[in-house]
C-alpha cells in the first residue's frame, strides 16, 4: 500500500526571525557577494600593476556614483564577513553560547562592521 | 535540500471562522493550522475565539477549551500539562515551545502551527518517526567494557554534575524542528536534540564507548551541518543549550585528533 500523503508543515514562512538566525544566513549570502566585490578590487590591482594610464582609467570609472556605492557596500560586507568569521571562531571554542553573550557577540559584529567601514572611507576617501 | 517554499499540496489555505462564544466579553483569537487526512483538501488556518473568563491561562488551556467547547475534531498531543512530557510541542507565534508552559501573554491573535518542516499526520500532530530513529541511532544507553561491579556503576558528584543541563532534555523536538539545517537536511543531519543526547553519553564518566560514539557521528552531515544558528538554544522550553553541546562534541573531535 502506498504511504498516505502527509503535508509538510510551514517553516520559513512562519518563523519569527531572531538576530543570530538572520546573521547566520546573511553571513552566507554576503560571503557569496564578496566574490563580486573582489572582482572590482582585482581589476583595480591589475590596473595599478599595468601602469599609470590604466590606473587613471579605472579610477575614473570607479568615480561613478553607482560604482562608489558598490565599493562602499563591498567594504562593509568585507568587514562584516571578517567579524562574522571571528564570531564563529569564538563559538567553535565553546565560548559565548549564553543568551546574553550570543546576542552581544552578534550585535558587536554589526556595530564593528559599520564603524570600520565609516573609518576606512573617512580616512581614505572622504577626507 | 533547501526548498524555501512549501509544495502546492502543503500550502495552507483560508479556513473557517468559528462563531464567537455567546455572552463572552473577554475573548482571545486563536488561528490554528488544520489538516484533515481523510479529505483531499489542503491544510487550512481556522479561527477560533476563546472565552478567557472560562479558561485557564496557558495556550494549552485555550486549545483544550476549543476542543471541549467549539470543535471536538481539533487534534493535538498533550499529556502532563506541566512541561515534563514534551507532547504538546508546537509552533506558537513563530517559535517552537510547549503549549502547556506558554502563557497567553499579550492580547493579539495567537498563531499555532505544528512543529515546522515535519510531515503532518493531522492538525497539530507531526510524524516524529525519523526524529526517534535518529535518537536511537546514537545508542542512548550506558555502554561499558569492563566487568560489571558487584554494586552500582559509581560516579563522583563532580562527574554527575557534568550531566546537568543535558539529562533534563525531554525529547520534545522543539529544538530540532527549529533548526534550518535540520529543515534542509533532516534525513542526514542528526539535529540538535539527538546531538545533545549524544553529548550526554559522551561525557558520562561511567560510559566506556566514548571513541566508538565519536566515530559514529564523525560525519559531514550527521554532526557538521550545525552552523551555530542558535534557534535551538533560543527555543528550548527547558532552557537547555544544544548549540553549546554540539560545539563541545566538535571540540572532542579535534582534541582526539591532536592528542
Amino acid at each position: 500500500m502506498a504511504e498516505k500523503f502527509k503535508p509538510l508543515s510551514p517553516h520559513l514562512q512562519i518563523w519569527r526571525p531572531t538576530l543570530t538566525y538572520v546573521l547566520s544566513i546573511t553571513h552566507r549570502i554576503l560571503g557569496g557577494a564578496l566574490y563580486f566585490g573582489s572582482v572590482l578590487f582585482i581589476l583595480w590591482l591589475g590596473a595599478a600593476a599595468l601602469g599609470q594610464d590604466q590606473l587613471a582609467a579605472i579610477n575614473g570609472f570607479y568615480a561613478f556614483p553607482l560604482i562608489q556605492i558598490g565599493l562602499f557596500l563591498y567594504t562593509w560586507v568585507l568587514f562584516h564577513h571578517l567579524a562574522g568569521g571571528i564570531k564563529h571562531l569564538i563559538w567553535d571554542t565553546g565560548l559565548g553560547f549564553g543568551k546574553a553573550e550570543r546576542e552581544a557577540i552578534s550585535l558587536a559584529t554589526l556595530i564593528f562592521s559599520v564603524l570600520a567601514t565609516l573609518v576606512v572611507w573617512a580616512v581614505f576617501v572622504w577626507f | 535540500m533547501v526548498e524555501l517554499l512549501l509544495d502546492k499540496k502543503s500550502r495552507p489555505g483560508k479556513g473557517k471562522v468559528w462563531p464567537r462564544p455567546g455572552g463572552a466579553t473577554n475573548v482571545r483569537e486563536y488561528r490554528v493550522y488544520r489538516y484533515d487526512p481523510d479529505t483531499e483538501a489542503n491544510p487550512r488556518i481556522d479561527t477560533y475565539f476563546v472565552d478567557l473568563d472560562d479558561c485557564g491561562p496557558m495556550v494549552l488551556d485555550g486549545l483544550l477549551w476549543i476542543k471541549n467547547n467549539i470543535d471536538p475534531t481539533l487534534t493535538l498531543r498533550r499529556s502532563c500539562r506541566e512541561g515534563i512530557c514534551g507532547s504538546c510541542a508546537m509552533n506558537i507565534d513563530g517559535a517552537n515551545t510547549l503549549a502547556c508552559t506558554r502563557g497567553m501573554d499579550g492580547d493579539g491573535p495567537i498563531s499555532i502551527y505544528p512543529l515546522p518542516h515535519m510531515p503532518v499526520v493531522k492538525d497539530l500532530v507531526p510524524d516524529l518517526t525519523t526524529f526517534y530513529a535518529q535518537h536511537k541511532s546514537i545508542e542512548p544507553w550506558l555502554q561499558t567494557k569492563t566487568e560489571a561491579p558487584g554494586t552500582e556503576w559509581i560516579q563522583s558528584r563532580d562527574d554527575r554534575a557534568r550531566l546537568d543541563g543535558l539529562y533534563e532534555c525531554i525529547l520534545c523536538a522543539c529544538c530540532s524542528t527549529s533548526c534550518p539545517s535540520y529543515w534542509w537536511n533532516g534525513e542526514k543531519y542528526l539535529g540538535p536534540a539527538t546531538l545533545l543526547q549524544a553529548y550526554r553519553w559522551l561525557i558520562d564518566s561511567r560510559d566506556q564507548n566514548t571513541s566508538e560514539r565519536l566515530d559514529n557521528i564523525e560525519d559531514p552531515f550527521k554532526l557538521y551541518r550545525c552552523h551555530t544558528i542558535m534557534n535551538c538554544a533560543q527555543v528550548c522550553p527547558k532552557g537547555l543549550n544544544p548549540a553549546k553541546a554540539i560545539a563541545e562534541i566538535k571540540k572532542m573531535m579535534v582534541e582526539r585528533k591532536v592528542a
